[in-house]
């Protein structure tokens, strides 16, 4: 509904406030005449009247009248075509990932105006105070206005790299709550459900996009596999220990048709070759039985389409599944004197991994101990450190 | 129609600029008026040698702020929305360098009566 008012008002702040005086208003008149037919165009038509009325009560009228994209007559009956709303969510997911604002205003907008999540809660998913993150939205919001940045699907031309930002924001919110360095699960959980929503979302709307469907399907993968990452205990599990029964076949399944049907469609980018990644993990029924050579060849592809340095490390550990830890180990030290992953927990763990199978024992402490020193997850650092004293 | 200012930051010096981007400087407002946008105004810059600074009272030689990113010219143009207006930037020809798009408050010329 918010998106759907945006729309008419051009304006996030007026469109907020007439949201929310409309389920107040919803409440006061369906209590006296009864539940509306259809309650999400009455709430729609409603929120979109009163964003106007404030418009026009507003000393702005005048500039932003001429922005208003789809101005309504005040006697405009309920809007029965609800098949729009998704579209007005699609670029309302567009203006709040929108390159031109700062990543972190990318994800803090889409969790507060696409999601509805309460700015107390965007900022303690964040672990920064409440002012700080009021302070971020309302700077965005300003940049949206100021900007002018559009409230609108991109052109097809630009669609690939705008939809690529989006599922980077999403991606970013899943991760957050799955492996967030600190604060507690309720808020975590609440991260990965909104980031699998958004997922679903954009797959529904956009569902030749071989992206969105990748998108999806990795954060399938992950939630299927989400309840074995920590023991009773809270410990960190690695794949290799995880209780591969308790993994949610349904998610899993799921995952595995939409990678099929959009590697048939096409050649794969990032997110599809990541959930391919996760989803051969998923079918294998031991980390000894996984395809290791072909998630390599799909490492190697990805590398190819996105060269990233996590990629390359993650590359290291199925070379080393495929060729032995010597291998491996030199990458990962290629790595290290590269020096972009300065500061990465995971580089001296993996380090450590592949010192320790190599029988180096002395060191894989040395590098457990790094890996500590930059990790301040309490799981992380159990696992880290029984992982040294053992 | 919205207005921004193309901030235009090249680090090859306008007198070493080739031939074809000189000639594709003056065919931008061309190029931008067929997109659907609009060149209100456009300005280029003597090098930063030539700058002079003045702080208060002080003044001094040189740009007031150092940087290896040299402004070289300004042009402004009327876009819909920000996308418009980063397409019609886009068309800017660069060698070293990018540019930069900022909304403007606003926009006068001053003539004499």
């Amino acid at each position: 509904m918010l998106a759907a008012t945006v729309r008419v008002t051009r304006d996030l702040d007026v469109a907020e406030e007439a949201v929310q005086d409309t389920y107040v208003r919803a409440l006061e008149t369906w209590a006296r005449d009864g539940v509306p037919d259809n309650p999400g165009a009455w709430l729609t038509t409603v929120a979109r009247r009163r964003a106007l009325n404030l418009l026009r009560r507003g000393r702005t009228l005048e500039a932003k009248l001429p922005l208003l994209i789809d101005p309504p007559g005040d006697d405009e009956p309920p809007d029965p075509d609800a098949a729009r709303f998704p579209d007005d969510r699609l670029r309302l997911v567009f203006t709040c990932c929108h390159p031109a604002l700062a990543l972190e205003a990318q994800v803090a907008l889409t969790l507060r105006l696409v999601c509805g999540v309460a700015t107390a809660d965007v900022a303690h998913a964040f672990l920064v105070s409440e002012p700080t993150m009021a302070a971020r939205i309302t700077r965005a919001k300003k940049k949206i206005a100021a900007a002018r940045i559009p409230y609108a699907v991109p052109a097809p031309a630009e669609l690939p790299a705008r939809l690529d930002a989006a599922l980077t924001v999403i991606h970013l919110l899943y991760t957050t709550g799955h492996a967030a360095p600190a604060g507690d699960a309720l808020v975590r959980d609440e991260l990965t459900g909104r980031a699998l929503d958004l997922a679903r979302m954009l797959h529904a709307l956009l569902p030749a996009d071989r992206e969105a469907a990748g998108l999806l399907a990795l954060l399938l993968v992950h939630e299927a596999r989400r309840a074995t990452r920590t023991d009773a205990a809270g410990r960190l599990l690695r794949l290799a220990e995880q209780d591969r029964s308790a993994w949610d076949r349904a998610l899993i399944a799921e995952a595995d048709g939409l990678i099929v049907g959009a590697l048939r469609a096409g050649p794969p980018a990032r997110f599809l070759l990541q959930a391919a990644i996760a989803a051969l993990h998923a079918q294998a029924p031991s980390a000894e039985q996984t395809d290791w050579p072909q998630v390599l060849t799909l490492y190697d592809e990805l590398l190819r389409v996105w060269p990233s340095a996590v990629v390359a490390l993650n590359r290291a550990v199925a070379l080393a599944m495929v060729e032995g830890p010597e291998a491996a180990l030199a990458v990962v030290e290629d790595l290290e004197r590269d020096g972009r992953l300065a500061g990465y927990r995971y580089l001296p763990s993996t380090k450590a991994e592949l010192l320790h199978r190599l029988g180096r024992d002395a060191e894989a402490a040395e590098a457990y101990r790094a890996a500590l020193a930059l990790s301040d997850n309490a799981a992380e650092r159990a696992f880290l450190q029984e992982r040294l004293e053992g | 129609m919205a207005q921004y200012a193309v901030l235009i930051f090249e680090r090859v010096p306008p007198e070493d600029l080739p031939e074809d981007v000189m000639r594709r400087h003056g065919e931008l407002p061309d190029r931008i008026a067929e997109q659907g946008g609009r060149v209100i105004a456009g300005l280029a810059l003597e090098p930063p040698e030539t700058a002079t600074a003045i702080r208060g009272e002080l003044l001094t030689d040189g740009p007031f702020i150092e940087t290896k990113e040299v402004l070289g010219g300004v042009f402004l143009i009327e876009a819909r929305d920000l996308d418009h207006a980063v397409a019609l930037a886009r068309l800017t020809p660069i060698v070293d360098g990018g540019v930069e798009v900022r909304p403007l408050v606003g926009f006068q010329v001053l003539e004499d009566g």
